[in-house]
């Protein structure tokens, strides 16, 4: 083959003594994009199975294609509508692929540059996490996010968030919310609002997501109705709102075994307990606004950053849905408790996994000591 | 009988499987290699050309004298072979057929009869899998009776072709004898053979489940979880075999029937061959295969040399995955693995739960491997690191999607901790 002999021939170059040796992990990410290594088993298991990290992570993009194809549709769907104009479906998606296209290369370029500078600098392959992570950052932004301003968010949650602690897999935090957070708290009035989710809207229209209807007083009569809730077509994030998309990618990453089903549940059975305590209204309406379903099945399910005991999981995905709604209903500030109750039990998964492992550990120190006892 | 449903794990399923056809082999040489056994340092007693019978001391283990591991075959020691700082890798001897013997009837002492014949090394001790030390009073003693590793050969076909039952019947109550808890006989549910429990502290119990559930980690654990401090000592079916033809006949009988089984071998099937027998006449190999004496989970690689490995039944010879595949990380793969390719790349611990999936213990094996990584002898007790040995790994290293050298991980933990602590 043409392709994979230029590659050897070329190979050399990137080696320790070559011409490009400081290149060496950008060319090895290449190769390995192309080709799976022909490296074979040294020790332990002679076999290993088809699954690896390219391809774990490379099927949590996947399951967001949907949202991201539904999310394309919407932006025009939601700008047309806003203008009034009736367009037809293809002027639909190329006015909404106008808009994400550009999120997606200020994503990609700007993560993928660090994360390869920081591979090339610690001489270690580069990681396929920013591949997720870049995909899922436009997809929780609003349209209207000036370009700008992500590529700094990018950046500081790729720095900050994810290579000061080693890069991929150290990482404490989700860095896609983190670069959500940072917007959030660095530039508010460009991320909440009535203003910021439909690209250039008309100014008459009301461009109030469901949540921030019910925010500002408002109750479930003025809501849309639960169907358009279900499907979509509603203003908000670009990839949050039609929870048909969030499904069929959800249910993807569960049979794949990439995403915890112990957190989907967990997480869904917090939001119910709490909204059934302490919300004026229906708890399903909670269960379909916002970020809830994106953040359930994407973000809290980040492995790196959740919990990692079985039973860890279970309290951690309590934890996240709970308190989201108690931010939604009880904090006077902002609308979305969804990105702030996952942040924070990102923090507190570590803490959670201790607890369950030191019970763990209670046990067989109290086993020893029968043993002990019964050996006297 | 007890039975015991094992519901984590996997059963492997590979090209292979040997058919239950039985030819004896009669190996050219036998090698003995000390690397077979964890910590032993070897001590020669023979010299290139000298004439050895079955039984005749090759060498013993300087950490503990009495421990001494004797020629399989009779014929003369062709080679002795060295590796790196003039370590001892191998004992060659060659096969002159007379299978002369020393007779070992004389020696009463159950312990000294089989520790002077040579078949003492195949009783071995958790933690550390080290070859029991004679001076130990184990807890218990585990024997499994089946195996339910990859393409792992059956016992009940084995026992039953050769009629080994006396053998196995006397093997168990020598065993019965050794300690002063339970002699605990590990069997599958279609297990043809019965086992007498006229010795009171035999009992036999019933496992079912995918593999690991033939594993003697996974055993111990649903029987006796190992406390800290405490030692058991467990063997295999052939080994009970052994050490009953040595207590009937007064001789150390190499018998061994193995295996052959893999995708790259033709007409696999059973041999009745010997302990380290060289392979190489019955393999027809095709070039670019790796041979591996035992399974494809916890085998050794035995491409260079061919010889079996003193403890395995099985050899396995699969196709190595040297070749690039275009893509191959994006393409659906429905097929079996049958290749020795990584299929993948190293990388950090990300995902989660997937280990606990098919890992049988009341264990957190992400949380140990990391303690072994980080050498914290305190912490890998506290996750219960004297529970488990390096092959109890063998599946979370075959499913880890990071790619890494877990069963590697967990024997340099254990080593660390007996260097420290022994």
């Amino acid at each position: 083959m043409g392709l994979r002999n230029y590659i050897d021939k070329t190979k050399p170059n990137f080696e320790e003594g070559g011409k490009f040796a400081k290149f060496h992990s950008t060319f090895e990410a290449f190769e390995t994009f192309l080709y799976t290594p022909n490296r074979v088993t040294t020790s332990g298991t002679h076999i290993r199975n088809y699954v690896d990290m390219k391809r774990s992570l490379i099927y949590v993009v996947f399951a967001l294609i949907p949202c991201f194809l539904f999310g394309t549709w919407n932006i025009g769907y939601q700008h047309f509508l806003s203008l009034g104009q009736d367009v037809t479906f293809w002027q639909t998606v190329g006015y909404g692929l106008l808009k994400i296209i550009p999120l997606y290369l200020v994503s990609y370029i700007v993560g993928l540059a660090i994360e390869f500078t920081f591979a090339e600098i610690r001489h270690e392959d580069v990681n396929e996490g920013y591949f997720v992570t870049g995909f899922l950052i436009p997809l929780i932004m609003p349209v209207d996010v000036p370009l700008w301003m992500l590529a700094i968010a990018v950046a500081f949650a790729v720095i900050i968030g994810k290579e000061v602690f080693g890069g991929s897999g150290m990482n404490v935090v989700n860095p896609a919310l983190l670069a959500r957070a940072f917007l959030f708290f660095s530039y508010p009035s460009k991320m909440t609002g009535d203003n910021v989710w439909i690209a250039e809207k008309a100014d008459a229209y009301s461009g109030a997501t469901p949540l921030s209807t019910i925010f500002n007083g408002g109750n479930v009569n003025e809501l849309p109705s639960l169907m358009n809730m279900f499907v979509g077509t509603i203003p908000g994030s670009i990839g949050e709102t039609s929870k048909i998309a969030i499904l069929i990618g959800g249910i993807f990453l569960i049979i794949t075994g990439i995403a915890s089903l112990r957190i989907i549940i967990a997480t869904f059975l917090g939001a119910i307990v709490m909204s059934l305590m302490i919300s004026d209204i229906p708890f399903y309406y909670h269960l379909l606004m916002g970020g809830f379903m994106f953040g359930t099945f994407f973000m809290a399910t980040d492995p790196v950053t959740a919990a990692q005991t079985n039973p860890g999981k279970w309290i951690y995905g309590f934890l996240i849905g709970a308190i989201a709604i108690l931010i939604r209903v009880a904090n006077p500030g902002y609308p979305e408790g969804m990105m702030l109750a996952i942040l924070l039990m990102n923090v507190f998964a570590p803490l959670i996994d201790w607890c369950v492992v030191a019970v763990n550990i209670r046990k067989r120190k109290k086993r020893w000591a029968t043993a002990e006892r019964r050996a006297k | 009988m007890d039975k015991i449903k094992i519901r984590k794990g996997l059963d492997i399923h590979l090209d292979g499987k040997a058919i239950k056809q039985l030819e004896v082999f009669e190996p050219r040489f036998c090698a003995l290699k000390p690397t077979d056994f964890i910590g032993v340092l070897p001590k020669l007693h023979v010299a290139e050309g000298d004439d050895v019978k079955i039984g005749t001391v090759l060498f013993h283990d300087k950490n503990n004298e009495k421990i001494v591991f004797t020629s399989p075959i009779s014929g003369k020691v062709k080679a002795i072979v060295r590796g790196e700082k003039r370590a001892i890798l191998a004992v060659v001897v060659e096969n002159d057929g007379k299978n002369e013997a020393i007779d070992f009837s004389s020696v009463n002492n159950p312990i000294e009869k089989m520790l002077q014949s040579g078949v003492w090394p195949m009783l071995r001790q958790r933690p550390f899998a080290t070859i029991a030390n004679p001076d130990d009073k184990p807890k218990h003693i585990f024997v499994s009776m089946f195996d339910t590793a990859p393409l792992a050969p059956d016992n009940n076909f084995i026992i039953s072709e050769t009629s080994q039952e006396t053998s196995l019947q006397i093997g168990i109550n020598v065993l019965s004898k050794l300690t002063d808890g339970n002699v605990y006989i590990n069997v599958c549910k279609d297990m043809s053979w019965r086992v007498s429990t006229d010795a009171k502290n035999v009992v036999v119990t019933e496992f079912e489940g995918p593999h690991p559930a033939g594993s003697i980690g996974t055993q111990i654990n649903a029987l006796a979880p190992i406390n800290k401090g405490e030692v058991v000592w467990y063997c295999y079916t052939q080994d009970v075999i052994t050490i009953g033809k040595l207590f009937l006949t007064g001789k150390y009988d190499s018998t061994r029937i193995i295996a052959t089984t893999g995708s790259a071998v033709k007409n696999p099937h059973y041999y009745q061959t010997r302990i380290g027998a060289d392979i190489t006449p019955i393999l027809n190999i095709e070039d670019n295969a790796r041979v591996i004496s035992g399974n494809v989970l916890t085998g050794t690689n035995i491409t260079s040399d061919k010889c079996l490995c003193f403890h395995d039944s099985q050899v396995t010879v699969i196709p190595e995955g040297n070749k690039y595949k275009m893509f191959g990380w994006l393409k659906p793969v429905f097929k079996r693995v049958n290749d020795t390719n990584t299929n993948g790349d190293t990388r950090p611990y990300i995902m989660t739960g997937q280990f606990e999936k098919v890992f049988p213990f009341d264990i957190y094996p992400m949380q140990l491997i990391k303690a072994c990584l980080i050498k914290d002898i305190e912490q890998m007790e506290e996750l219960g690191i004297y529970e488990v040995d390096a092959e109890d790994f063998a599946l979370c290293e075959f499913i880890d999607p990071s790619k890494t050298q877990i069963q590697q991980i967990i024997r340099e933990g254990l080593e660390f901790i007996r260097k420290e602590t022994c």
